[in-house]
């Protein structure tokens, strides 16, 4: 039992990037909580500034390595929606298949390295390799066959090539789309392995409410388009995006903090199934339910089952597109749509991985960049998190210093950390030596 | 070199070429048997002190980056930088072409003192790098052979041709006469040709190379009726910071 505790956490142990927790405890009362993010600033909108409408797509996917799909998409829409250019089908539902492949691979990383250790309690991904080896030899397979996708169709699996405005510089062979879809049929029997052992772990149990706010398609689970949507009740055209959501720099964090309608909000996978349960595919909506993943759910730490479901949604519906694909077949000329130059201001909103992902351009008579304004995931969870810890840590209080300082880490992992997984990764394949 | 110590690092970047270490997928058990990675921030909580050799994916861009590097390559026997922003400051740089003082304005407005940034530097205007994994990112069996090569004592081979070679070799039709203005012809080699093989043009994320043909450059250009302009555009992308412009004159 802790009446004093003073916790530093720095750096935060498998979260992608930079992070530091800080929690002072005085007589049981928290009397400093943070998240703090001190990673370098790098300053995109600057860098974007004056730049032809080609680049913003490549500039920002540098974001970040993990989703870097996300943000040229992003860029892409916001880019097309500023020239007004509509592409047509096959370019849409091409990116919609990139963008599962790095869903696929982004979520398998977390939910099988991160999420399945913490929640059994052995602390890292070792243990189970006893246990299970199995698992982690399907979550290694399955990252794989992410990559692979965003590879085959994007010419490289971080920092896609082909994905330009307009289109795509060159599309995938029938021998590519059959190679993909073989490598994602293949995954069935691995989710139904997966299944069984996610159905063992126990979620701690936790309650706190919040506004979860994703995009939101009228006619299906939307992932890579769609109007912004809150769980408080409002949905709103990606234009309009700053009447919602604000945005505020704060002293112990280079990220900047967001709140919409009340002073805190989530997005990611536990705010896509609140949001748009009903439009996962049956079979998603089956893993849902064995796992006891109803909506809404204001568990946070349920974020990492809404993952899991997420990606058997994504492989149902690439096996379906790239059937599609095969019984269509890929008409070349349709690969690219006409681009001109224009003045104009787009706002293009995906999902990331880990959330909602808005990019803002505005354009002079040239196509070159007059204005930037990103909002990345993360920042627009920041405040969230902490309000988590604050419900999390009274809870938890009576506790040893330790099981506080992981309660604490697994809350902040339950937002998504990427690549943090690797902390198991690298230890699972240490022992196999 | 026997089983070494290795440490991989992350400045300021994205985090995709530690990422590529972690996709190395098929030859990761291989690759964890000839080296013992020591220090791995993205990816491992327990650390030490201890690596002869150190990635550092990245550039520089605050005091604190600085700092950083400068311990490393106290302990660090040989330096290895991987991706652009390590090897020449990469797409960081365009900040320098901005204006860093001007940028911090612009994103953090009246707080930008509490920022800590400075202009963006490849890591070679600190510390001695012994090798470079260029690109963006560098290919996952280019960092693999360049780390091999050091276990078998041989120097590894990073090739100082032009883009434009590769691509021949493929066979792909050249991006110029698709009326594209590629940056082959002047860019290091080592992709295997990746962007023009994706029908896209060469970006020059490798960097130029040592002694470019700047002659039959600019006959090129003038060919297809093109300024030095219309391309250095391009190559700032990823080169702001070596002043290639001067260079190539």
């Amino acid at each position: 039992m802790a009446e004093n505790l003073n916790i530093e956490v720095s750096p935060l142990p498998r979260v992608e990037g930079h992070g530091d927790l800080v929690l002072n405890v005085k007589n049981k009362k928290i009397e400093k909580l943070q998240v703090r993010i001190p990673e370098s600033p790098r300053f995109f909108e600057a860098m974007l500034v004056g730049r032809p409408y080609t680049d913003p797509s490549h500039i920002t996917s540098r974001i970040c390595g993990i989703c870097s799909v996300a943000h040229t998409f992003t860029s892409l829409k916001a880019t097309e929606s500023a020239l007004g250019i509509k592409v047509n089908d096959l370019i849409l539902n091409l990116r919609k298949l990139v963008n599962y492949g790095e869903c696929i691979q982004s979520h398998c990383l977390h939910v099988y390295f991160l999420a399945v250790p913490d929640f059994l309690g052995i602390g890292s991904v070792l243990p189970l390799v006893e246990i299970n080896p199995a698992v982690v030899n399907i979550a290694v397979k399955m990252k794989k066959i992410g990559n692979e996708l965003v590879r085959v169709l994007g010419g490289r699996a971080i920092h896609p090539i082909t994905t330009v405005v307009g289109g795509f510089t060159k599309l995938p062979t029938v021998e590519d789309l059959n190679y993909l879809k073989d490598m994602l049929v293949s995954l069935y029997p691995d989710l139904e392995t997966s299944l069984k052992v996610l159905k063992t772990l126990k979620i701690p149990d936790f309650e706190r409410e919040t506004e979860y706010i994703s995009i939101f398609d009228k006619d299906e689970y939307a992932l890579y388009d769609g109007d912004l949507k809150s769980s408080d009740g409002w949905i709103i055209n990606p234009i309009d995006y700053l009447d919602k959501i604000k945005e505020q720099v704060v002293e112990h964090s280079t990220g900047k903090h967001c709140n919409a309608s009340r002073d805190s909000f989530m997005v990611g996978s536990l705010a896509r199934t609140n949001n748009n349960f009903s439009q996962l595919t049956d079979n998603a909506k089956t893993y849902a339910a064995e796992l006891g993943l109803k909506s809404p759910c204001y568990n946070t730490l349920m974020n990492n089952i809404a993952q899991f479901v997420e990606i058997v949604h994504c492989v149902d519906d690439s096996i379906k597109i790239i059937n599609n694909f095969l019984d269509s077949g890929l008409d070349k000329d349709k690969a690219m749509v006409k681009v001109k130059a224009k003045a104009g201001r787009g706002v293009g909103i995906v999902e990331a991985p880990r959330g909602s992902l808005i990019h803002d351009y505005t354009y002079d008579d040239e196509g070159r960049i007059l204005k930037a304004n990103l909002i990345i995931p993360t920042n627009m969870n920041y405040a969230n998190i902490e309000k988590d810890l604050y419900a999390l840590v009274p809870m938890i209080i009576e506790k040893s210093e330790d099981e506080i300082r992981l309660g604490c880490e697994m809350m902040i992992r339950a937002y998504d950390p990427c690549i943090s997984c690797s902390t198991h990764f690298l230890k699972v394949t240490l022992i196999n030596i | 070199m026997s089983k070494p110590k290795i440490g991989v690092f992350g400045l300021t970047g994205c985090g995709g070429c530690q990422l590529e270490v972690l996709n190395f997928e098929d030859y990761l058990l291989d690759f964890l048997n000839a080296v013992d990675i020591v220090h791995f921030t993205e990816a491992i909580s327990e650390h030490e002190d201890t690596y002869e050799i150190a990635l550092i994916e990245g550039s520089v861009t605050t005091k604190h980056d600085i700092e950083r590097l400068e311990h490393i390559a106290k302990i660090a026997k040989i330096i290895i930088a991987v991706g652009a922003c390590a090897c020449t400051g990469g797409l960081n740089c365009l900040k320098n072409l901005y204006g860093t003082e001007k940028a911090k304005t612009l994103v953090y407005g009246d707080k930008k003192d509490w920022i800590d940034t400075i202009d963006v530097k490849p890591i070679d205007e600190y510390v001695k790098v012994d090798y470079y994994a260029r690109g963006c990112p560098p290919t996952r069996s280019e960092i693999v052979n360049i780390v091999t090569s050091l276990i078998m004592g041989k120097v590894p081979e990073i090739p100082s041709y032009p883009v434009c070679v590769e691509c021949k070799r493929l066979g792909n039709t050249c991006l110029y006469e698709l009326g594209m203005i590629c940056k082959g012809p002047i860019s290091r080699a080592g992709c295997n040709a990746r962007c023009p093989s994706a029908g896209f043009s060469c970006v020059a994320c490798r960097g130029p190379i040592d002694d470019p043909n700047v002659n039959a450059q600019t006959d090129l250009l003038e060919r297809y009726g093109l300024t030095i302009e219309s391309v250095m555009e391009g190559f700032n992308l990823y080169n702001a910071c070596k002043k290639i412009e001067q260079k190539s004159k």
